[in-house]
């Protein structure tokens, strides 16, 4: 039986694990959630993530939420399928990706998200952007982006010289970051762009990114 | 050679990693971190971890940060030592593990890091707890909570009816958090309150807590 993968193709969290299946060449069933309908705040939806946040992936009688946990399960059980995204044979290289996910989660996720949500979500909802609050947020992220422009200069990826999981959580919210006036944060650091246009460039990710069509009608 | 550990005794991101070597039996040297001298953002610290932050971990010639990261690791390196905290033997028990691991990281950690910022860390640096700052954590950290509740109304723990570093990892926070008015958010829930018993009077933790002294 496939894996069923609810979510929405252009958000950043289902996007995230779309790519991990992708690199794991592992089928999926695509099982659309209807945000506008809040079909995710409806008990049906709620019995699978009490959260009421896509995504969620079922595989057989077990039910999986929160995207990071998602994918490193995927990579865990697909370990010898596809892209070694874990390097768990290697303690020591493990040990580094784990670091490096939990810096994406820990400091660079809060900071790129306000500025998401403030470009992107906010005027859906029909409110103006608040900029204050993107300024700050672009300062924070940027301050994080110079410690990754050290690291990239001595590795060609985060955790190491492999491509891993800690790369690739960058990828949604950092593609629609570089779809605003703040991709300069981006491009005006030259390692850093470099591992951009390396790790989005990849097949898995592009395979998604032709769904990532937010703000874009 | 013994594990270093760098940071300081009240700090909850150490005692994190603490109360995990601790339950896995490792032994370990704690070598405090002066952060009112700035020796955190330091060169000899910012080599080990880049963003200024303690804790950092030291094990032979393998430098980590990030608690949730160290803490992964010594489970990982000693998982036939000790507690069993992350279940690796079966994959479905695992991923449950990481499922709650993560709503730590991205639920409950935001909420609750501000409302003990405000009320325990803010005055040690000379600021005035931020009420409104308190009251909108304190409604976010309630509905997490309320799905807590409803969680270990079905299991013993967060990820079924073993302890794990999923349940170990919302200790530090939550002790402190037990020490002010918010203390309520947890005594109100029952099943969350005997899961806060229950896992705050492990030898483990009541171990890293003793320096819990903010």
């Amino acid at each position: 039986m496939a894996l069923k993968l609810y979510g929405l193709p252009m958000s950043s969290y289902t996007t995230r694990v779309m790519t991990c299946l992708h690199e794991k060449a592992v089928d999926f069933e695509f099982v659309p959630v209807n945000l506008f309908t809040c079909e995710h705040k409806e008990p049906p939806f709620l019995a699978k993530n009490p959260f009421g946040l896509i995504p969620v992936l079922e595989d057989g009688d077990l039910t999986l939420f929160e995207s990071r946990a998602i994918n490193s399960y995927v990579a865990h059980k697909y370990k010898d399928s596809g892209t070694d995204l874990l390097r768990l044979s290697d303690i020591k290289e493990a040990a580094a990706v784990g670091v490096w996910m939990e810096v994406e989660s820990q400091q660079f996720n809060p900071a790129i998200t306000p500025i998401i949500y403030e470009f992107f979500v906010a005027p859906i909802s029909g409110k103006t952007p608040d900029q204050a609050i993107i300024d700050a947020s672009a300062e924070k992220l940027g301050k994080v982006l110079d410690i990754y422009e050290a690291r990239l200069s001595s590795t060609k990826y985060l955790a190491g010289d492999s491509y891993t999981l800690a790369d690739l959580h960058h990828l949604p919210y950092t593609f629609y970051l570089m779809k605003t006036p703040w991709a300069s944060l981006i491009e005006s650091r030259p390692h850093v762009k470099a591992w951009w246009e390396d790790i989005s460039s990849r097949p898995a990710f592009k395979k998604v990114a032709e769904g990532m069509k937010f703000g874009e009608e | 050679m013994a594990v270093k550990l760098y940071g300081i005794a009240m700090s909850t991101c150490t005692t994190r990693v603490m109360t995990c070597l601790h339950e896995k039996g490792v032994d370990f040297e704690i070598v405090p971190i002066n952060l009112s001298a700035g020796e955190h953002k330091q060169p000899s610290f910012i080599s080990k971890n880049p963003f200024g932050q303690i804790p950092a971990l030291e094990d032979g010639d393998l430098t980590l940060f990030e608690s949730r990261a160290i803490t992964k690791y010594l489970a990982t390196k000693h998982k036939d030592k000790g507690t069993d905290l992350l279940r690796l033997d079966n994959l479905k028990e695992a991923a449950l593990v990481n499922v709650w691991l993560e709503v730590e990281a991205q639920q409950f950690n935001p909420p609750i890091s501000a409302l003990v910022y405000q009320r325990m860390f803010s005055p040690l640096f000379g600021g005035t707890p931020d009420e409104k700052v308190i009251e909108a954590n304190a409604e976010k950290l309630g509905k997490v909570l309320d799905v807590y509740e409803e969680r270990l109304s079905k299991s013993k723990y967060l990820a079924g009816d073993f302890y794990s570093l999923a349940d170990l990892h919302h200790l530090s926070y939550t002790y402190y958090l037990m020490k002010n008015p918010e203390a309520n958010l947890i005594n109100s829930r029952p099943h969350v309150k005997a899961w806060w018993e229950d896992i705050s009077s492990r030898p483990a933790f009541r171990k890293a807590a003793e320096g819990m002294t903010a």
